[in-house]
């Protein structure tokens, strides 16, 4: 199945820009459905970028955020055609983790 | 006394005898010469092109558009076959490739506009499988990557020379223009006469290439949605009861509306606020 | 004598009169809601064959069935004769709406 993180990450001078857009419900658990049940909460709970062994991002996520988010930031360093890992861990305990290459 | 009262007198009303060109060119030329700024393609992207911050918002958007995920699904359900082993590529003219911007058509045979959406539900019941729900998921994923592979292409729908055709044409023209719902509002009232002003927190999109973009993924419905979805929404959001999804009034106003943007390029699948 | 007589059979009437008005309204509104709210209907009908039906109609509809169901007729007639009217409204609009629109036409 095709991996649920598009990446993009950019080298420029001494900095790193990075665009990443996940696919995930990301119910906040008080949306009710058709049938006036509540859709159970199912949100992405960490998020972190790693680069060379460190972690580069991390984001500790509740209910506020809206489905398949979008994360833009940059972190100074980073070469072009070195790897950039991305995993995620929702509060049911999937997981789901990439990596892409700096261009 | 006579020529006071000739003067009194309203403008006279058009005959009803429809001619789309001139209509085309009067709805560019009303909407090029409200905003002298844009180019006629960049009306294709409704609320962005008509605010600078918006704008900006647009170009950071597009570099990594949030329909991405529909697209791509809506590519991998084109490319699988049916049941039976026949598959879309069959029902459309170029295997389905590069031909969004032809729809909606006038079938002569059967007397009435088909629109992409409709010719996509009636190949799979052809083909023994279910239809889908107009107005989002798997619909809108096919009709994205139908637009995505006709990206630049400029809308180029025909009416035919056969009365029922200009009379199809002309009630989608009438739905456009006709008041509905509590709120009293038509089509035009917002994207005709409001354009580019604000209603609740929203930029109104011009009417103009307003179908360009279809299908979009839009932030107000954390998701995709159609044509038909947004005919729908927008008769409820007007206090009116919508119709059924394709129902004849929906696929001659989606036939006007397409027709008036001859010549300005599909850009779907797209992303709005 | 005669006269006090004639005013207090008057008054008497009068009150028996008043008397009995006010229980048929507060007892016959079962028939006055179902009359009432039968008159909505066939409004709303009307208006969903011109294709312009509101939603508050629906609403307002489905509110006075509701009210009947409770037992409250008054408010059930009240709110069916609201729904006519919204009904009534959508109608007029689109009647209008069959010449006017031509009015905002771009040309």
């Amino acid at each position: 199945m095709a991996s649920t993180i598009r990446v993009r990450a950019t080298a420029s001078g001494e900095t790193t820009e990075v665009q990443a857009l996940i696919q995930h419900p990301m119910d906040s658990g008080f949306v009710k459905d058709a049938k006036g049940e509540i859709i159970p909460p199912h949100f992405i709970q960490q998020l972190t970028f790693e680069y060379d062994g460190k972690n580069v991002f991390v984001a500790d996520w509740g209910t506020a955020v809206s489905k398949d988010p979008y994360v833009k930031f940059s972190f100074k360093g980073g070469k072009k055609g070195d790897d950039l890992k991305i995993s995620w861990v929702d509060n049911k305990g999937a997981t789901d983790t990439t990596t892409a290459k700096i261009v | 006394m006579a020529a006071l009262a000739f003067a009194a007198a309203p403008p006279a009303i058009a005959a009803d005898t429809p001619n789309p060109a001139a209509d085309a060119k009067a709805f560019q030329k009303y909407f090029t010469g409200k905003f002298p700024k844009l180019k006629l393609e960049d009306f294709v992207n409704g609320p962005y092109s008509l605010n600078e911050d918006m704008h900006k918002q647009w170009e950071e958007k597009e570099q990594f558009p949030p329909y991405e995920f529909s697209l791509d699904m809506g590519k991998e359900m084109f490319g699988k076959p049916f049941k039976n082993g026949k598959s879309y590529a069959d029902c459309f003219p170029n295997q389905g490739i590069g031909i969004r911007q032809n729809y909606p058509t006038f079938d002569e045979k059967e007397g009435k506009v088909v629109t992409l959406e409709l010719a996509l539900n009636r190949c799979r019941e052809a083909n023994g499988e279910p239809p889908f729900s107009y107005v989002k998921d798997e619909m809108a994923a096919l009709t994205a990557y139908m637009a995505f592979t006709s990206r630049g292409k400029p809308f180029d729908i025909k009416i035919p020379n056969d009365p029922r055709a200009l009379a199809a044409y002309q009630n989608g023209k009438r739905y456009f223009y006709t008041r509905r719902g509590q709120l009293n509002f038509s089509c035009a009232s917002c994207h005709v006469q409001n354009p580019g002003e604000r209603i609740r927190a929203e930029i109104l999109a011009p009417a103009l290439g307003i179908l360009n973009a279809m299908p979009i993924y839009r932030s107000e419905w954390g998701g995709m949605g159609t044509v038909s979805r947004r005919f729908t929404t927008c008769n409820i959001q007007t206090r009116g009861v919508p119709l059924e999804p394709q129902a004849d009034e929906y696929r001659d106003l989606e036939y006007y509306l397409s027709y008036v943007s001859n010549g300005l390029p599909i850009s779907g699948p797209g992303a709005r606020p | 004598m005669r006269k006090n007589m004639r005013i207090s059979t008057l008054s008497l009437v009068s009150v028996l009169l008043i008397a009995t008005a006010t229980s048929v309204m507060a007892a016959g509104s079962e028939a006055d809601f179902k009359t009432a709210y039968a008159a909505a209907e066939a409004a709303n009908e009307e208006a969903g064959a011109l294709r312009d039906q509101w939603t508050v109609t629906a609403t307002a509809l489905a509110a006075a069935k509701k009210a009947a169901d409770a037992g409250n007729f008054d408010q059930a007639v009240a709110q069916s004769k609201g729904a006519e009217a919204l009904a009534k409204a959508s109608i007029f609009q689109a009647t209008s709406e069959k010449e006017a629109w031509k009015t905002i036409e771009i040309r």
